[in-house]
């Protein structure tokens, strides 16, 4: 495996005819960490990664490992592993083929070849299945063949482009904390992208936001979680109540329609009289507060309910609650103001 | 590398311009040295006669009706034939688009007289239709004429030849494109109250024109390039003296290079008018998918 | 779809036309088949007695052991060429949009829109002004010229069913280009270009015109050979002609079933998709 610090990409930029898919993406990524880029369909997040593996050029900006500048070289030269959205096998080979391609490509001895080979597939569990062509395994075992095949290779950066999004809910799981094992217990540096904040929280060291090509927040899961940077990556990352109002004396805002006043912690550069919005999630919506709402609609989640409801001035509030609740049903809301947040609202 | 080259590299792979473009280099120096070129050499020297102007060798063209007539007398036997193609084609392909035993069987039978070609299917017509042929004996015995009728060396023994190989390729198009067109349309036109005779005319087929106008330029084509069998079964100094034959005449018979040149650009002339004729009231129709929703 | 159990006038007419054309495809080449073997058949249903003697005679008249030999070297080079030049091209044009591609996708079109005669006449005289005419190399390059294009139309949609995925995942794995289209690429095509070479070689098999135009008398292929048998009918018997008729058609049926077991029969006639399974 290739030696090396830190990987730095400095102003990366890309452009489709003359319009930013990503720009200006700057980002320093440590031995071992494990990175989320994160955000809706179009967010820039796949070409972000593209740029990195070298499938796509860059329109400005430059990667580098440690000293070396990575951008100008073509894919293969850069020293990554990559496992693909649909995975990606060689549909002609067999697992075993699949997994020995890449230490073939770069020139590993036979016996070597054969026994990192074998090692990888034990990893992955597909011991019984080495000889089977892809088009025999099933979604699950596919991914982890396109796993042992990107890892076998020992690559400095392991990128990971949504390898989940194909799999059904139950082996999403799964397959999920199977990629953080082989992470930890390979000391593997990954570059992850997916839409599923879920997914994204559980899995990375450190999370990249990004909206319209451009980044929005850079930090921890529980910072993104907690504190978003803004109202948009409020929204992404489930704050489902968003209420517009405009901000009066500090730490509190008058909803609008009704100018009802309620007190919230300002993210960012708040001043009296601008527009804001709020941010609170349905789960940090109390039901023991002094405001009455009727419930309109009642989902069943499992464990809990996800409730809409309507308070008498007019606002419309997304709740959680683990009570059974009816249709019809009064209920008494309340925001906690350290989870109530608010944002500066821009033009958009 | 220097900054300015990879800035150059990236601006033109981003327009899908790179190395890779190379690739096409053989196969259009092929196509150009030798389609491109000779079309273009044969266009100079066409426009060179032995004597005259410019347009020499084309007023001498039309100038004599001899050779001015093979263009009416190749559209009269392309025309006919490319339209009873499809025309045929397409109950025939209507009621065969569905799955049933045996399919592949005919389609295969299907694809032999297109995979015999022109030549040996006039040998053929000229021992089946010919005056002694199985054909009119079984006219004579069955009483249906009195002497056998002559269909050979003459204009029919040409079109017959073009139905033979043409209508296959015309059913196995028109087969595909109705394949290509959702059921479930028809069926969704079914429940709304539309009967077959409705079903297939305001369903199927302006959903299938657009294919249809293709199927008839390609059979035009075929059609339009007859030249063994209009030798062979056709009666090659009248009825259908066709203007691939004035045009061999000229280049391989009299040996005037510019008129036979000449004479080969008019006749892709005339065959591409007539498909961009078609091809212009085939973009009046729709085209688009034929799927039902989404694809 | 139901089906009646009476057919409908409609289907009478449907299948009466199908069946009348088969009869005469049946007539045509059986035809040719009977008279090969004919000994006298003149005014009759059948010949009054059957011989082979044909077929040697046809045999030696028109020295056919040279004729196959030149069909068999011009289909093998045609064929080989053209998937040579024609495949990555292919590959290009269906996995690239730049500026000029549709310009240069409709220039491969066009060999095969216009009629041989259109563009051979010209052919045949610029391959003659350079000497390369009246052999073998002049046929070859003729029949190249709608073949290129053909093996290009013929590819186009098997490289498109191929996910451009497995490709950057196979440079990911560290492989150069050369690597992507020997391991990759190429063991994928297989199909696609077993197809394709056949369906060269059955169309080359029955090209007429161009290898007419630009044949010497020592690079006649079989249809050519057999043109000219016909037209100077009289001079031989016409029944030896049927002989090498016949053999024609068994060389091309032959082909035909060994194309059959690669492509679908639509693929013959043109680039379009299998019925829906």
């Amino acid at each position: 495996m290739t030696r090396f610090e830190r990987l730095r990409l400095d102003g990366v930029t890309r452009q489709f005819a003359g319009v930013d898919a990503l720009s200006e993406l700057s980002l320093e990524i440590q031995r071992g960490e494990f990175i989320a880029l994160l955000g809706p369909s179009g967010c820039g997040k796949s070409t972000a990664l593209n740029c990195l593996a070298g499938l796509l050029p860059l329109t400005a900006g430059s990667i580098w490992r440690d000293d070396v500048r990575l951008d100008t070289l073509p894919p293969e030269r850069r020293g990554f592993g990559m496992v693909f959205q649909n995975y990606a096998l060689f549909p002609h080979m067999s697992v075993q083929k699949n997994v020995s391609f890449g230490l073939q490509m770069h020139g590993v001895t036979r016996a070597e070849t054969r026994r990192r080979t074998t090692d990888a597939i034990r990893l992955v569990h597909l011991e019984e299945h080495a000889t089977k062509l892809p088009g025999q395994l099933s979604g699950g075992q596919q991914q982890r063949v396109a796993i042992a095949r990107a890892v076998v290779i020992e690559p400095s950066l392991v990128l990971m482009d949504e390898p989940l999004s194909n799999l059904d809910a139950k082996l999403r799981l799964e397959m999920r904390t199977e990629i953080r094992r082989l992470h930890q217990s390979l000391g593997l540096t990954t570059v992850y992208v997916t839409h599923d904040q879920e997914e994204a929280l559980s899995l990375s060291d450190r999370l990249v936001v990004l909206r319209d090509g451009r980044v929005q927040q850079i930090g921890t899961p529980e910072e993104v979680h907690t504190r978003p940077a803004n109202r948009h990556v409020a929204d992404f990352m489930g704050y489902r109540n968003l209420l517009p109002g405009r901000a009066s004396s500090g730490a509190s805002l008058l909803l609008e329609p009704s100018g009802v006043r309620v007190k919230g912690t300002p993210v960012g550069s708040v001043n009296d009289g601008d527009p804001v919005v709020a941010a609170i999630r349905p789960e940090d919506i109390r039901l023991d507060g002094d405001r009455e709402a009727t419930v309109d609609v009642v989902e069943y989640q499992g464990r809990e309910f996800t409730v809409e409801a309507r308070t008498d001035d007019g606002l419309m509030l997304h709740l959680r609650t683990g009570t059974r609740l009816s249709v019809g049903d009064k209920v008494r809301v309340g925001f906690p103001p350290d989870r109530l947040l608010l944002f500066p609202a821009e033009a958009s | 590398m220097t900054a300015t080259t990879v800035a150059i590299r990236h601006r033109l792979a981003e327009r899908g311009v790179d190395r890779q473009m190379l690739l096409l280099v053989p196969a259009t120096v092929f196509v150009v040295a030798l389609f491109v070129y000779p079309f273009a050499y044969g266009i100079a020297v066409s426009l060179q006669p032995a004597e005259g102007g410019l347009l020499a060798a084309y007023q001498a063209f039309f100038a004599d009706a001899y050779q001015r007539d093979t263009i009416g007398t190749t559209l009269a036997i392309a025309l006919p034939a490319a339209l009873l193609n499809v025309v045929a084609s397409v109950p025939i392909a209507y009621r065969m688009r569905g799955r049933f035993r045996g399919k592949r069987l005919l389609t295969t039978i299907l694809v032999v007289p297109i995979t015999l070609g022109t030549v040996l299917t006039a040998e053929g017509l000229l021992n089946f239709l010919g005056p002694a042929g199985w054909f009119n004996r079984f006219l004579v015995t069955t009483g249906l004429t009195d002497a056998p009728v002559r269909l050979t060396n003459n204009y029919w023994g040409v079109f017959f030849s073009l139905v033979i190989t043409g209508f296959p390729f015309a059913f196995l198009l028109v087969l595909s494109y109705l394949s290509g067109i959702d059921p479930s349309l028809e069926r969704a036109a079914a429940t709304l109250g539309a009967g077959w005779r409705q079903r297939f005319f305001r369903i199927t087929l302006p959903l299938l024109a657009p294919g249809l106008a293709t199927t008839f330029c390609l059979t035009f084509v075929l059609a339009f390039s007859v030249f063994p069998s209009a030798i062979l079964v056709g009666d090659p100094s009248g009825s259908t003296r066709v203007i691939s034959i004035a045009a061999y005449e000229a280049a391989y018979v009299r040996y005037d290079y510019a008129g036979a040149s000449a004479a080969a650009i008019i006749m892709g002339a005339v065959e591409l008018v007539v498909i961009a004729i078609v091809l212009g009231l085939r973009g009046l129709l729709y085209t688009g998918s034929t799927a039902g929703g989404k694809g | 779809m139901r089906r009646s159990i009476v057919a409908s006038p409609a289907a009478w007419l449907v299948w009466g036309t199908v069946i009348v054309f088969f009869v005469f495809l049946t007539g045509i080449i059986g035809s040719v088949v009977v008279n090969s073997f004919g000994l006298r058949w003149f005014d009759s249903w059948l010949p009054e007695a059957y011989t082979t003697d044909w077929y040697g005679q046809a045999w030696d008249e028109f020295t056919l052991l040279p004729v196959l030999t030149v069909t068999l070297i011009v289909c093998l080079l045609v064929a080989g060429i053209s998937v040579l030049v024609g495949v990555p091209a292919a590959y290009v044009l269906a996995r690239r949009r730049f500026p000029g591609s549709r310009f240069l996708y409709l220039l491969f079109l066009l060999p095969i829109l216009m009629p041989p005669i259109t563009y051979g006449i010209p052919l045949a005289t610029v391959l003659y002004k350079y000497g390369l005419a009246g052999h073998l190399s002049g046929v070859v390059l003729a029949n190249l010229v709608p073949s290129i294009p053909f093996v290009i139309l013929t590819m186009t949609p098997f490289i498109e069913q191929i996910d451009p995925a497995v490709e950057r995942a196979a440079r990911m794995c560290g492989a150069r280009t050369r690597h992507v289209f020997y391991r990759i690429l190429a063991p994928l095509l297989v199909p696609g270009i077993l197809a394709s070479v056949i369906l060269v070689v059955v169309r080359t098999v029955g090209m007429f015109e161009l290898t007419f135009l630009t044949a010497g008398p020592d690079s006649q292929t079989l249809v050519v050979a057999l043109f000219y048998s016909m037209s100077a009918a009289g001079i031989r018997a016409q029944q030896s002609v049927d002989a090498m008729a016949v053999i024609y058609c068994v060389m091309m049926l032959t082909l035909l079933v060994v194309a059959l077991r690669f492509v679908n029969p639509t693929q013959l006639v043109a680039r379009v998709k299998e019925d829906p399974e």
